[in-house]
């Protein structure tokens, strides 16, 4: 099966999948709304936006020395630095600290890095015990899915299913559907793994160069347990993630929680810059973090492209798409779905392996709208379209252009030219589109999968309008 | 140097993109003085479910004291210095008060089960956003503010700020060198994984109350 018919069969799929389309659209309306509710005064919103997308960009022009100046602050630090270009071989780097350390046991806080290594799956295959604490990881680490959404991973599923889920494997514990009662299950199950775990994995939401401090933005409390409670940390990042100075943190923090879920803050801010010092009673006796490429730096050689690491990972762009709350996140197949995933996963994996992702867009440009640091992801995924097919610029730095290029498309569009570029040609197919509607096939393809196919009107639209008295062509 | 590293960083060297205006400087000065700093907090820990008590130095030990006796915590934790001294002082006879004076290591499942609340102070707070600013140290350990299901963090309210922007400015925490771990607090922890239902105490204290001192 090619990827586009894969791509089609997990959208049949999805769209088939009442329930799951019921959960989506009652949570992404809520998500909205909270999100306009933060941003009462466009002109504030504006500003806020200018100045998050200045601190990005700044941030990947002088990207190797801060990156430089990051590794030097954290080594002074205590916190040991890592480079990874690829997922085996950050995998293979915490698979290595874990061994030196002896650790079995991992607890997890949210990591969407750590989802595209597929890092679970490779630490239990060395007999390494993992742990997700995030409440939407755990569900669906129990569910045995991937997250549907970077932000709310569980999003697609509603109370009844996550009860169901507790009760398969904590048959000792009373049912419920009660959603406080749920989170009191989990935190009991979770405290324990966090008393007893080796070691902790987090990711990053910010790294500054600045002070060699690490930034985790969370509600739950999950990731300060996972990195404070047991005696290794290790968290994991993309090489985007560091930005110049400790002050250009609070707007983004600010913008971040606020589109993401409609929060003015959440709940902690966690700064780490150390670890345990001498004297010090708690938190882990080593801090180290790894740095993972995975395609960034090819993203970074085109000036257009380059916007897409901008993305502060909220979500939000998510949250609007029209498409997005039609299927849901799985049917996407990657790590990001979305229109951020649109944009990011050909361009990480190469449009051979997921070009298809970029059909799934209306070009509505909501998610362009909302992006809290002006990422033009509307324009991105027009020009991977075009790339996808061929019909891009001469030099670009995209994996498999071309792979979509389809010879009976190609071909249409080019008659498609002929007929439009000739005024007798045009006028000769019009009329014969017209007066020979009745051979209009009833099959077209993808089109009549899901609609009826469409038929032409009796009379073109220049007849039409001359019948009315319109002279003037 | 690793071979990883230099080639991730003469890649990004080679394809440095056209410079962009830098950001900047972020301030938002609100112009708001002490009772609407405090107005601020209030409401906004309130907001997000957190207890916030107006006390005075005198005060605020006896105050946290009645609130273990009411809401029936028994076991609490403080750390070493003023804020753990005045609390034993003023509350030994309403609460078993354990010290944290031992590695974390060396009781942690008493840690995890059997302590129903921790006094910590606070470094500063921050009024638009509702948040306490801690710097656990060797006195006040980080898992203190996060373990125990009850924290009760002591704020002097001339240390409210208005926001983080003017935090770091004014105090140049950038300057000054960071700490092991610097937090922002802004109420009990919470989760909203499930059809985006709030609830709360999922991981961390289930409850947390402000006492601001005036």
């Amino acid at each position: 099966m090619n990827q586009t018919e894969a791509f089609h069969e997990r959208i049949d799929e999805a769209l088939h999948n009442d329930q799951m389309r019921r959960n989506f659209r009652s949570a992404l309306s809520g998500i909205q709304a909270k999100r306009e509710q933060q941003f009462p005064d466009d002109a504030q919103l504006q500003a806020l936006r200018e100045q998050a997308r200045a601190v990005r960009a700044n941030a990947l022009v002088k990207q190797p020395e801060l990156l430089e100046q990051l590794e030097a602050k954290l080594t002074e630090n205590g916190i040991r630095v890592h480079w990874a270009e690829n997922p085996e071989q950050a995998n293979q780097i915490i698979a290595d600290i874990l061994d030196a350390a002896t650790a079995k046991t991992v607890v997890k806080g949210k990591s969407m890095v750590s989802e595209e290594t597929g890092l679970n799956t490779y630490l239990e295959q060395r007999g390494i015990e993992v742990v997700e604490s995030d409440l939407g990881e755990f569900i669906i680490q129990l569910a045995e899915e991937p997250p549907s959404h970077i932000v709310a991973p569980a999003i697609h599923k509603n109370r009844q299913e996550v009860a169901q889920l507790f009760h398969r494997f904590y048959p000792d514990l009373p049912y419920t559907e009660d959603i406080n009662q749920l989170t009191e299950t989990a935190r009991q199950i979770l405290r324990d793994k966090f008393a007893h775990a080796d070691a902790g994995i987090s990711g990053v939401n910010f790294a500054v160069a600045e002070t060699g401090t690490l930034c985790l933005v969370e509600n739950e409390g999950n990731g300060r347990l996972s990195t404070t409670a047991p005696r290794v940390h290790i968290a994991i990042t993309g090489i985007e993630k560091v930005v110049e100075k400790l002050s250009d943190v609070p707007p983004l923090l600010e913008i971040l929680t606020k589109s993401a879920t409609g929060q003015p803050i959440t709940t902690y801010f966690n700064m780490i810059s150390r670890p345990r010092q001498a004297g010090e009673l708690d938190g882990p006796q080593a801090v180290h973090l790894v740095l993972l490429d995975n395609g960034r730096t090819r993203i970074k050689v085109d000036e257009q492209l380059l916007d897409t690491l901008r993305c502060i990972r909220c979500g939000t762009c998510i949250n609007y798409c029209p498409v997005y709350v039609q299927l849901g996140g799985h049917a996407y197949g990657t790590v990001y779905p979305g229109p951020i995933g649109i944009a990011l996963e050909p361009q990480r994996l190469g449009i051979d392996q997921v070009g298809s992702l970029t059909s799934a867009c209306t070009l509505c440009g909501a998610c362009g709208q909302v992006c809290p640091v002006e990422i033009p992801l509307p324009k991105l995924i027009n020009r991977l379209r075009a790339e996808a097919v061929n019909a891009g610029r001469e030099a670009s730095p995209l994996i498999g252009r071309g792979a979509l290029r389809n010879k009976t498309e190609a071909t249409s569009w080019k008659l498609w030219r002929l007929v439009y570029a000739n005024a007798f040609v045009y006028r000769l197919f019009a009329l014969a589109a017209t007066r020979l509607r009745w051979l209009t096939p009833k099959k077209l393809g993808g089109w009549t999968r899901y609609r009826s196919a469409p038929k032409p009107a009796k009379r073109t639209l220049n007849e039409l309008a001359r019948q009315k008295g319109f002279r003037s062509e | 140097m690793s071979k990883t590293r230099d080639a991730i960083l003469r890649r990004l060297r080679d394809n440095r993109p056209t410079d962009q205006p830098l950001p900047s400087p972020y301030r938002k000065p609100l112009g708001w003085d002490s009772e609407q700093r405090i107005a601020s907090f209030t409401e906004r820990m309130r907001a997000v479910r957190g207890d916030v008590y107006r006390t005075t130095p005198a005060d605020w030990a006896r105050t946290a004291a009645k609130l273990c006796e009411e809401r029936g915590l028994k076991q609490a934790l403080v750390g070493h210095g003023p804020i753990a001294d005045q609390f034993v002082a003023d509350a030994s006879d309403s609460v078993d008060i354990r010290r944290y004076a031992q590695p974390v290591e060396e009781w942690k499942p008493t840690l995890f089960r059997a302590v129903d609340v921790a006094v910590t102070g606070c470094r500063a707070g921050l009024a638009e956003s509702g948040s306490l600013v801690l710097w656990p140290d060797r006195n006040e350990p980080r898992l203190m503010s996060l373990v125990p299901p009850v924290h009760i963090a002591v704020l002097d309210a001339t240390r409210l700020y208005e926001n983080f922007a003017e935090m770091l400015a004014v105090e140049q925490w950038a300057a000054g060198g960071m700490p092991t771990n610097a937090l922002l607090i802004s109420g009990p922890s919470k989760t909203a994984d499930i059809e985006q239902t709030l609830a709360y105490g999922i991981h961390g204290p289930k409850s947390l109350i402000t006492l601001i001192v005036e």
